[in-house]
This record gives structure tokens, C-alpha cells and sequence, in this order.
């Protein structure tokens, strides 16, 4: 909360006592501050499920390590995964697209902004409550506090007779909790790029971002949704005696994998979506040129929107389904890397023959194509059903997770945040320090997930709290967490950056990168109303056609 | 530099988005369909797997005349929007009344069943799995119910103080897309429950 201040303070020169200036970020409905707040919960919320990794890679460096106890261990990979996927990339990206959603498309904020205070709220105490159990989850019964189920929390683990005390309800209230959290945004995402655009801006003059949120709206709506049905249905099995999946009384535990990787499949898309848009709005700036292919990225955001969900259950191809279900599950696999592939030629398109600035957002964008094309390579891999029968639930998984989630997302989400914090601070980031991070981060990724792959395919299992000397598995184990603390050393630079950027920053003024959409146009920070007069729009480059009235955009489209 | 107008032409009055109201709602059906879909698709699973009695055959009747209750409402809300449209601010109240009435009879009948179930039959949510879903899949509906027919009542009130106006016909008809769906939901869980799962 501290930072909030400071960034207020450059914000807004009048000084009134603090207690009142944080009472105005408690009860803002202003998205700006809104999307703020949900950056710097989420930042924070990394930093504790970086702990958590940082614990379990370090019971792991060497065979029979005893730096926690095979519980803890248990407690630290469910919460780690279950902080990370629910508490930082979602909130993290949807802080992004509450900051910059009403600023691009050239309005003065949601479309229901008390929905979005609403929302983040939610989402907010969701982490509390998951958290929380570590205080309340013992219950009655002395059994372990935090939830120690897996993120994906598969039943009958989750019953009362294997999980007695309160850590799996904390679990299932927190995602409950959160869950109706983000449906409240994505109706505020899709309602605001639907109904709020300033005049001009048809569906396809839209920067990709709105595009892209929009679809991840409706991604969130359609997947989000039945994993809030089913953490009601755990929660009537475990409050009320219930027997969805129950198999004592006839429940079906695999009913609870179909309705999680139901959601699980299209929430990677939610996740890596939005990324998606990072990288089409920071690539062009910082590549001198239009985005290659407009019209065909948005069709292949629709496309992967439509067929992520029929891909989940390749995430249950060790369960033993028919020939039928692994056929079709492999084969939808292998069609939505298509249009994925397509993004990725239209980025190189976009980066061919420009004027490349190597800033570190763009540094951070060139390294997420790489990266994200290996994953996407391991995915298919992962995706043929009878190779996925060798390595699934091994390291080869979490090498390929990891791959998508930190090469992947979070290199976007830290490109995005160097582009836009001269917008949202009104100040310069230290550029040193930002390629200090690039490095260090880049290097310490690769350590630990490129040699992540190598114990998997030796067989190692994942989730196992230690395992013996002499099976092959120890060196790369050892370089793994190595890499674990170059990224420690990353991300300390990121946040010292952050922190002394804040201070004493350069000035950046309203368009640092000679950028061309609308949230540029204003000053930075953005004022409370956005801008002083709704702009009208002609192109997909509106400043571009001010910069250039010459030769404007418009008369190409 | 605080705006990009353009010279180029003046189209703003040509400019018209839809509501903000209406793709809000849609949204939120759309969500809310998702939800129901996941427990509808489970009470199918479970039909006949319970193993141990009793079965929906036992238990359950057609509640028909709660259905036409509820159905009829679709009607009654769509009749009250149109009269406060039209500026009939008294008609409107009267079938304002009527819709909050049978939303109201629907309710006290699920509530009988139930009592019925519960007190007369001892079978409850955790009897069998078919108790599970049953109880699940109807109490959602119901709950859905309960908040419309809060929503409802605050309008009443608001009718009663001579607050309600022409203009608020909109944010209504906004409401009234809610209502909707929770009759079409209704038609499903009874059309899953007691006709297919009997
Ligand atoms: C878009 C970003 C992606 C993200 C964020 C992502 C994330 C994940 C996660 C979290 C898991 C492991 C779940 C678990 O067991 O805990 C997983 C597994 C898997 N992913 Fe991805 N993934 C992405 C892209 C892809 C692509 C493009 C493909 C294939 C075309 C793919 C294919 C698979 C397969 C087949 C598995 C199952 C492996 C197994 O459990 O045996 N993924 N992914
Ligand atoms: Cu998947």
C-alpha cells in the first residue's frame, strides 16, 4: 500500500493528509485506480507465491534434502500454483485492461465502474480467504492448515474423509470468491468495448488490445463460470453431505476433472490472450510499423477463443478414455496451435523490414516469441496422446507449463509494464536497470526451464517432495534452482526500479515512444476525466494521422 | 494535446452504440447459462446411478400448476414494461404486482415440495445422489428466483412512493431479460428433472 502513496503523490501535487488519500484509493470507483490496485495486489501476490517456488526448488537441489516436510511440501506447490494462476496472472491482467481499456478506446471509464470497484474487491478477498488458511485452516480436527490438494484439486482428495479440517473449504471459498470476481469483469470488459468506443471507432478500427480483452471476456464468461459451479458443488459435498463426487455413493471423480479442465484449458487462453495483446501493441511502436495483418489476428483470437474449449481433456488422456475421446482431444489439440502459429508469423510480419528499437518492452516481446513458440512446440508434443502417456504428470509438464506461463506471460507482462509506466507514473523507468532485469531474468528462465525438461523425460514425477541420489535426475535438479535464483535476482531489480522510478524518474511526458493510440494523447498520468474532450477517431492509429496529416492512415484502411 | 479530433469530417451524430444495460445483461446470462449448464449436465450424468433409494419415481410430482405460475410471469413483466412505456405508470403497477405475486406463488410451491420431501419423506440433499442433485440443480434456480423477486419488490416499493417513471422503463426492460431467463432455466430443470429423470 505504501507505493500507492507515492504514486498519488506524483499524481497529484495537492497535499492532503494521507489518511484521506488512501481512504480515496479504498473507495474509488475510478478505473485508473482501480487498475492499479489490481497491479499492485497482484505484484504483491507474486512475490509470495515466489516464495513458495523458491521453497520447494530449494527442498529440491539436492536427493533427501530435509528443508521442509513432505506436508509443507504439499502446502507449497498447491498454494503456489493456485496464488499464481488465480491471484497474480489473472489480476495482474486485468489490471492492465482496466487501466487501458477506457484510455485506448477513447472514453472516461467502465462501463459500470461501480461493478469494477465491485470486482477487484472480490477478487482481493479471495486471496485473503486462501491465504487466511493458514491461520484458520486447522479447524477442530489439528489437520494441517493451508490447502495441500493440488491446484486442480482433484477429487476424492478433496472429500471430507481425506481433507478433514477447513484448508480445502478455504480452497474452494477463495476460488469461489475470486471466480465471481472476474465474471464481474469480464461483463465489464465486454460491455465497455461494446458500448462505450468514442465516435469513429467501429469494431474494426479498435486497437487489437480492446479486441483481444474482448475475447478474453468472453473466454472468462464460459470458462470461469463452471468452475464456480463446481467449487459450489465441492462445497455442498463438504458442508451439506453432498455426493457429486462422491464415490462411495455412486459420484464420479472424473466428473470433477471434466468440469476443472473445463476450465482450465480456455483460462491458459485467458491468461495468454491479453498477452497476445501486449505484444500487438508494443511489437508495432517499437518495430516503426502498422501491425501486420490486422483483420487475420483478430480472426485468430476469435478462432483459439472458439476452439480452446473443445481441447480439455488432453489434460486427462492417463485417466483411459475411449480411442474416440483421445482422437478428438488430440486432433483439437493439434488445430488451435494453427491459429496461434498465425499470430506468431503476423508479429515476425510486423518486425520485418521495421526500424527495430530494442527498448527493454520490446526485449521483453522478441524473448516471448521464442519462448512461447518452444512451449507451443512441447504443447503439441503434450497433446499427442500417446506421447502424453509417457510424460504426463512429469517434469516434462511443468517445463512445458512454466515455458507458457513465465516465457510466455509473465515476459509480456513485464514488457507491458515498462511500455506503459511512463503512463501510469508520469515517469521514466531507469533503462539500466530495466535491461539489468531483462538479462538476469532471461538467463535464470532458462536455467531452471529449459534443463526442467530433461529430468521429466528421466522420469521424474512431478510433485514429489524429494527423490534418490544416482537416478540422472541430480544435476539438472541442482541447475533448475541455480536458475530459480537468477530470476530472485530479476525481479529484485524489476522492483527497485519500480520503486526508485517512482521517485526520481525522468518526467516522461504524455508520448514517450512516439506511439500512435489514444491513451497516449493524454497526459501522464492520465487527468481523473481521461481526456478534456471525447476524441474522434478515423483510423487504427489516431495519433499517427495527427502526427502525419499528410499521409493519414484513413486513406488506406 | 488532450483530445485527436480529426477535421477530416463530423460523423459523431451518426454515432450510436448499443446499450450498455442490455450487453451487461447478456453477459451476465451468458455466464449464468454456463453455471446452470455445468449442473444440468451433472444431474443427467447421475440419472439412475444412485445406489441406494429412493428414486425420482417415489418422490416426485409435475408441479404444473407452479410452472404456469412462473411461465405466466414472463408475460405479466413483458405487459408492465410495455404500460410503463407507454407512460401508464398505474397499469404498469398493477401488473408489476401481478408478476411479483406469481414469482411469489412459485416460490411458496417449491418451498411445500421441499417441505413435503424433507419432513414427510426424510429425504434430503445428502440421502442419495440423486437427493444431491436434485436439491442442488432446483435450490439454484430457486435462488435465482429469490433474487429477481427481491429486485421485483424493491420496484414495487419504489411504484408504491410514486417514484417510477416513463424513463426508468428501460432499466426495467433490462430486469425483465433476467426474468426471462430464469422461466426459460425453469423450463430446462423441470423438462431434466421431472420428466426425463422420472
Ligand atoms: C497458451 C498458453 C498455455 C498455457 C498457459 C498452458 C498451460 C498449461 C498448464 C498449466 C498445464 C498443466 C496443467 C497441470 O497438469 O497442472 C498444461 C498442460 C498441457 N498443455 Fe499447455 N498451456 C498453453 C498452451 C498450450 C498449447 C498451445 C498446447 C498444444 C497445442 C498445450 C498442450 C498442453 C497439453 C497436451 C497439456 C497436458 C499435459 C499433461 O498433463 O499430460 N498447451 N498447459
Ligand atoms: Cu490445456
Amino acid at each position: 500500500m505504501a507505493s500507492d502513496t507515492i504514486a498519488l503523490g506524483i499524481a497529484d501535487p495537492d497535499a492532503r493528509p494521507i489518511g484521506e488519500r488512501l481512504h480515496d484509493w479504498v473507495v474509488t470507483v475510478d478505473h485508473k485506480k482501480l487498475g492499479i490496485l489490481y497491479i499492485l495486489y497482484s505484484l504483491f501476490m507474486l512475490v509470495i507465491g515466489g516464495v513458495e517456488a523458491t521453497i520447494m526448488r530449494i527442498q529440491l537441489i539436492v536427493p533427501h534434502n530435509h528443508f521442509v516436510s513432505p506436508q509443507v511440501f504439499n502446502r507449497m506447490f498447491t498454494m503456489h500454483g493456485t496464488t499464481m494462476i488465480f491471484f497474480v496472472a489473472m489480476p495482474i491482467l486485468f489490471g492492465f485492461g482496466t487501466y487501458l481499456i477506457p484510455l485506448m478506446i477513447g472514453t472516461r471509464d467502465m462501463a459500470f465502474p461501480r461493478l469494477n470497484a465491485f470486482s477487484f474487491w472480490m477478487t482481493a478477498f479471495g486471496g485473503l480467504l486462501l491465504y487466511f488458511s493458514f491461520i484458520g485452516g486447522n479447524g477442530l480436527y489439528g489437520a494441517g492448515n493451508a490447502p495441500d490438494v493440488g491446484w486442480f484439486a482433484y477429487a476424492p482428495l478433496t472429500s471430507r474423509a481425506f481433507s478433514p479440517g477447513h484448508s480445502t473449504d478455504f480452497w474452494t471459498l477463495a476460488l469461489l470468491v475470486s471466480g465471481i470476481g472476474s465474471i464481474g469483469t469480464a461483463v465489464n470488459f465486454i460491455t465497455t468495448i461494446l458500448c462505450m468506443r468514442c465516435p469513429g471507432m467501429t469494431l474494426g478500427k479498435m486497437p487489437l488490445l480492446a479486441w483481444l480483452n474482448l475475447v478474453t471476456g468472453g473466454l472468462v464468461i464460459l470458462a470461469v463460470s463452471p468452475l464456480t459451479a463446481a467449487q459450489i458443488m465441492l462445497s455442498i459435498d463438504r458442508y451439506l453431505g453432498g455426493h457429486f463426487f462422491d464415490t462411495q455413493a455412486g459420484g464420479a471423480a472424473v466428473l470433477w476433472m471434466h468440469f476443472f479442465w473445463i476450465f482450465g484449458h480456455p483460462e491458459v487462453y485467458v491468461l495468454i490472450i491479453p498477452c497476445f495483446a501486449f505484444a500487438s501493441e508494443i511489437i508495432p511502436v517499437f518495430s516503426r510499423k502498422p501491425i501486420f495483418g490486422y483483420p487475420v489476428m483478430v480472426g485468430a483470437t476469435v478462432a483459439i477463443g472458439f476452439i480452446s474449449m473443445s481441447v480439455w481433456a488432453h489434460h486427462m488422456f492417463t485417466v483411459g478414455m475411449s480411442s474416440y475421446g483421445n482422437a478428438f482431444f488430440t486432433a483439437t489439440t493439434m488445430v488451435i496451435a494453427v491459429p496461434t502459429g498465425i499470430k506468431i508469423f503476423n508479429w515476425i510480419g510486423t518486425m520485418w523490414g521495421g526500424k527495430i528499437q530494442f527498448r527493454a518492452p520490446m526485449l521483453f516481446c522478441i524473448a516471448f516469441l521464442f519462448q512461447f513458440l518452444i512451449a507451443g512446440l512441447t504443447g503439441i508434443m503434450l497433446g499427442a496422446s500417446p506421447f502424453n502417456w509417457q510424460l504426463s504428470n512429469s517434469y516434462f509438464v511443468v517445463a512445458h507449463f512454466h515455458y507458457v506461463i513465465v516465457g510466455g506471460i509473465l515476459f509480456t507482462v513485464f514488457g507491458a509494464f515498462y511500455y506503459w509506466f511512463p503512463k501510469m507514473s508520469g515517469r521514466m523507468y531507469n533503462d539500466a536497470l530495466a535491461k539489468w532485469h531483462f538479462w538476469l531474468f532471461l538467463i535464470g528462465f532458462h536455467l531452471t526451464f529449459d534443463f526442467m525438461h530433461i529430468p521429466g523425460m528421466l522420469g521424474m514425477p512431478r510433485r514429489i517432495y524429494t527423490y534418490e541420489p544416482g537416478r540422472g535426475w541430480d544435476i539438472w535438479n541442482l541447475i533448475i534452482t541455480i536458475g530459480v535464483f537468477f530470476q530472485i535476482a530479476g525481479v529484485l531489480v524489476f522492483v527497485g526500479n519500480l520503486l526508485w522510478s517512482l521517485l526520481k524518474g525522468e518526467p516522461a511526458g504524455n508520448d514517450p515512444w512516439d506511439a500512435w493510440t489514444l491513451e497516449w494523447s493524454t497526459t501522464s498520468p492520465p487527468p481523473d476525466y481521461n481526456f478534456a474532450k471525447i476524441p474522434v477517431v478515423e483510423s487504427r492509429r489516431p495519433l499517427w494521422d495527427i502526427k502525419h496529416p499528410e499521409d493519414p492512415d484513413w486513406k488506406y484502411e | 494535446m488532450s483530445s485527436a479530433t480529426l477535421a477530416r469530417s463530423s460523423n459523431e451524430s451518426a454515432w450510436a452504440l448499443p446499450s450498455r444495460g442490455r450487453v451487461g445483461m447478456f453477459s451476465l446470462i451468458a455466464a449464468e447459462s454456463a453455471v446452470f449448464t455445468i449442473f444440468v449436465v451433472a444431474h443427467i450424468y447421475y440419472i439412475g446411478k444412485s445406489l441406494s433409494g429412493p428414486t425420482p419415481k417415489d418422490l416426485l410430482e409435475l408441479p404444473i400448476f407452479s410452472t404456469v405460475c412462473l411461465l405466466s410471469s414472463s408475460l405479466t413483466i413483458h405487459l408492465a414494461v410495455r404500460a410503463l412505456r407507454k407512460a401508464k405508470v398505474g397499469v404498469f403497477g398493477l401488473w408489476w404486482f401481478l408478476t411479483m405475486a406469481l414469482g411469489a406463488i412459485f416460490l411458496v410451491a417449491t418451498g411445500r415440495e421441499w417441505q413435503h420431501l424433507i419432513y414427510e419423506k426424510g429425504f434430503t440433499i445428502s440421502t442419495n445422489l440423486f437427493g444431491t442433485t436434485y436439491y442442488s440443480l432446483v435450490g439454484l434456480h430457486a435462488f435465482h428466483v429469490t433474487v429477481g423477486l427481491l429486485a421485483i419488490a424493491l420496484a414495487m416499493i419504489f411504484t408504491l412512493l410514486g417514484k417510477v417513471k416513463p424513463e426508468h422503463s428501460e432499466r426495467l426492460d433490462v430486469f425483465s431479460l433476467y426474468w426471462h431467463f430464469v422461466d426459460v432455466v425453469w423450463v430446462i430443470v423441470f423438462t431434466v428433472v421431472y420428466v426425463i429423470g422420472r
